[in-house]
C-alpha cells in the first residue's frame, strides 16, 4: 500500500514540476474553447447552446493530449522496468499511475471549467452540471486512454496512433457526458439516468483499463 | 486433428492447399445460387426493387461483426495459448473485416438514398457500424506501425479484446443517443417480420458470404505465412552478406599488418 501511495505522490510531483507538462492540458483546453467562437461566430445564444459539447470535446482532447506522458517518461528513464519487476502487482501499479495522472492532469481541467463556462455564456447551473459530469466522466477517459498509452509505449509510437486507437473507445463517455449536461440545461430528460450510466462507464473502465494496460506492458516490454 | 497440430506452418500450408479449392468452389456455387434467388425475389410493396440491396447489405453487416469475433478468438490464442498461427489469423482477418464493414456502410448508404432521401443519416445502426469501421482502421494502423510482427501481434491482441468488450457498450450508447436525437420519421427495419421469399435468399447469401470470408481468410493467412518466410530469408541473407563482408575486411587488415 505504501508503495502505491509513494508511486502516486511521485507521479503527481513529477507531473506538476518543470518538465512535467500536466498543466499544459489546461492551457490546451483554454485554447480550444477560445478557438470555438472564431469557428462558429460570436453569437452568445448559439455558444451557450453548444457550450457543454464544446467543453466536453475540449476536455476529451486535452486529456488525450497529456496521456502519452503516462508511461513514456518512465520508459525512457528506466523506472517503468523497475515498476514492472517490483512485487506490487502491475495492475495495481497501473491503476495508481492512472489515478495520479488524473489528479494532476484531469482535476485541473474541471477546476478550469467554470472560467471557460463564463466565456461560453453558460449560467451557474449549466456550468455546475458540466463540471459535475466532467468529474464523473474524465476518470473513464484517463483509464481507457491508459490502454492506448501502454500500447504506444510498447510499440515506441505515440501521438497520432494512440489518438486513433483511443478516440473511438471514448465515444460512450462523450455521449453520456454531454447528454447529462444537456438534460440539466434544456431538458426534457432527467439528469439521473445518463449521469448514472456515465458513473457506470467510469467504474467499468476502472476495472478494464488497468488489466488491459498491464497485459500490454507485460507482453510488450522486452 | 486438433488445433495444435496446425501450429506447424508447413502442415497448415499443406492442409489448406488441399482444402482451399473446395472452399472456393463451394463459395462460388452458393454465391451464384444466392444472387440468382435474390435477383428473382419479388419486389417489396413499399420499397420496390431497392429491397434487393438488403441481400448484399445484411450479410456484409453480419460479417463485419463476425470477423471481429474471429479476431478476438485469435487474440485469445495469441495471449493465452501462444498459438503460433493465431497472430497470423488475427492479422489476416483485419483488412477483410474492414472491407466487409466498408461494403456494409456503402450499401447501407446507397439504400438510404431512395429510402431516406439522403446518403447519410445518423441512424443508430449506420453510426455504430461507422465506429466499427474506424476501429478496424485503427487496428490496421497498429499492425502497420511496427515492423516486428510478434511485437505488433501482442499489442493488437490487447486492443482487439478491449474492442470486443467496448463494442457492445458503444452499440448501446449509440442506440441511446440515437433515440434522443432521431426524428421518428426514419424507416424501422422490420425485425422478424420478413417474408419467406426474402428470408431464404438472405440466408443463402449469409452462408455464401461467410464461406467467402473463410476462403479469403485462409488464403490471406497463407500469404502472410509466406510473406514472413520471405522476410526471414531476406534477413538471413542480409546478415550473411554483412557477416562475410566483416570477415573479408578483417582478413584484409590481417594481410596488410
Amino acid at each position: 500500500m505504501s508503495a502505491l501511495s509513494a508511486l502516486i505522490r511521485r507521479d503527481i510531483r513529477i507531473a506538476l514540476r518543470v518538465g512535467g507538462g500536466a498543466l499544459i492540458g489546461v492551457l490546451f483546453f483554454l485554447t480550444v474553447v477560445v478557438l470555438m467562437p472564431f469557428a462558429v461566430g460570436p453569437d452568445l445564444a448559439l455558444l451557450s447552446r453548444l457550450g457543454p459539447a464544446i467543453l466536453w470535446l475540449g476536455a476529451l482532447l486535452a486529456s488525450l493530449l497529456t496521456l502519452d506522458r503516462l508511461f513514456m517518461a518512465d520508459h525512457e528513464d528506466g523506472s517503468l522496468d523497475l515498476i514492472t519487476m517490483s512485487r506490487t502487482p502491475l495492475e495495481l501499479a497501473c491503476a495508481a499511475k492512472a489515478l495520479a495522472h488524473w489528479l494532476a492532469a484531469g482535476l485541473p481541467l474541471i477546476v478550469a471549467t467554470p472560467v471557460l463556462g463564463l466565456l461560453l455564456n453558460l449560467d451557474m447551473v449549466a456550468t455546475g452540471a458540466v463540471a459535475l459530469t466532467l468529474l464523473a466522466g474524465t476518470p473513464a477517459l484517463t483509464f481507457t486512454g491508459m490502454i492506448g498509452a501502454a500500447l504506444a509505449v510498447t510499440l515506441h509510437r505515440g501521438g497520432l496512433l494512440m489518438a486513433v486507437l483511443v478516440l473511438p473507445l471514448s465515444i460512450p463517455v462523450l455521449i453520456f457526458g454531454v447528454a447529462a449536461s444537456q438534460a440539466v440545461i434544456v431538458g426534457p430528460m432527467t439528469f439521473g439516468a445518463p449521469f448514472s450510466i456515465l458513473c457506470a462507464l467510469s467504474l467499468v473502465s476502472l476495472v478494464v483499463g488497468p488489466f488491459a494496460a498491464a497485459a500490454s506492458l507485460k507482453h510488450g516490454l522486452d | 486433428m486438433t488445433l495444435i497440430d496446425l501450429a506447424n506452418p508447413t502442415r497448415f500450408l499443406a492442409l489448406t492447399a488441399r482444402v482451399l479449392p473446395w472452399l472456393a468452389a463451394a463459395t462460388i456455387i452458393l454465391l451464384a445460387i444466392g444472387l440468382y434467388q435474390s435477383a428473382t425475389a419479388p419486389d417489396d410493396y413499399q420499397q420496390g426493387a431497392t429491397v434487393k440491396i438488403m441481400f448484399i447489405h445484411v450479410p456484409n453487416a453480419w460479417l463485419s461483426m463476425f470477423v471481429w469475433g474471429v479476431m478476438s478468438l485469435a487474440s485469445l490464442g495469441t495471449l493465452v495459448w501462444r498459438h503460433p498461427l493465431a497472430d497470423v489469423a488475427a492479422k489476416a482477418a483485419a483488412p477483410i473485416g474492414a472491407a466487409f464493414t466498408f461494403l456494409a456502410l456503402l450499401t447501407g448508404s446507397l439504400w438510404g438514398r431512395p429510402m431516406w432521401g439522403t446518403y447519410w443519416e445518423w441512424d443508430a445502426r449506420l453510426t455504430s457500424v461507422l465506429i466499427l469501421f474506424l476501429m478496424y482502421l485503427g487496428l490496421m494502423a497498429l499492425w502497420r506501425a511496427v515492423d516486428d510482427p510478434s511485437r505488433a501481434a501482442r499489442a493488437a491482441a490487447v486492443l482487439t479484446l478491449v474492442g470486443a468488450i467496448n463494442l457492445p457498450i458503444i452499440k448501446f450508447s449509440v442506440d441511446w443517443w440515437n433515440t434522443l436525437h432521431q426524428p421518428a420519421s426514419v424507416m424501422r427495419m422490420g425485425g422478424s417480420s420478413l417474408d419467406r421469399s426474402f428470408l431464404i435468399p438472405l440466408l443463402v447469401m449469409a452462408i455464401a458470404f461467410t464461406l467467402l470470408f473463410v476462403t479469403l481468410h485462409i488464403a490471406a493467412m497463407r500469404n502472410e505465412i509466406l510473406r514472413r518466410r520471405v522476410r526471414s530469408l531476406q534477413m538471413m541473407q542480409a546478415s550473411r552478406v554483412a557477416f562475410s563482408g566483416e570477415v573479408g575486411a578483417s582478413k584484409e587488415v590481417g594481410a596488410t599488418s
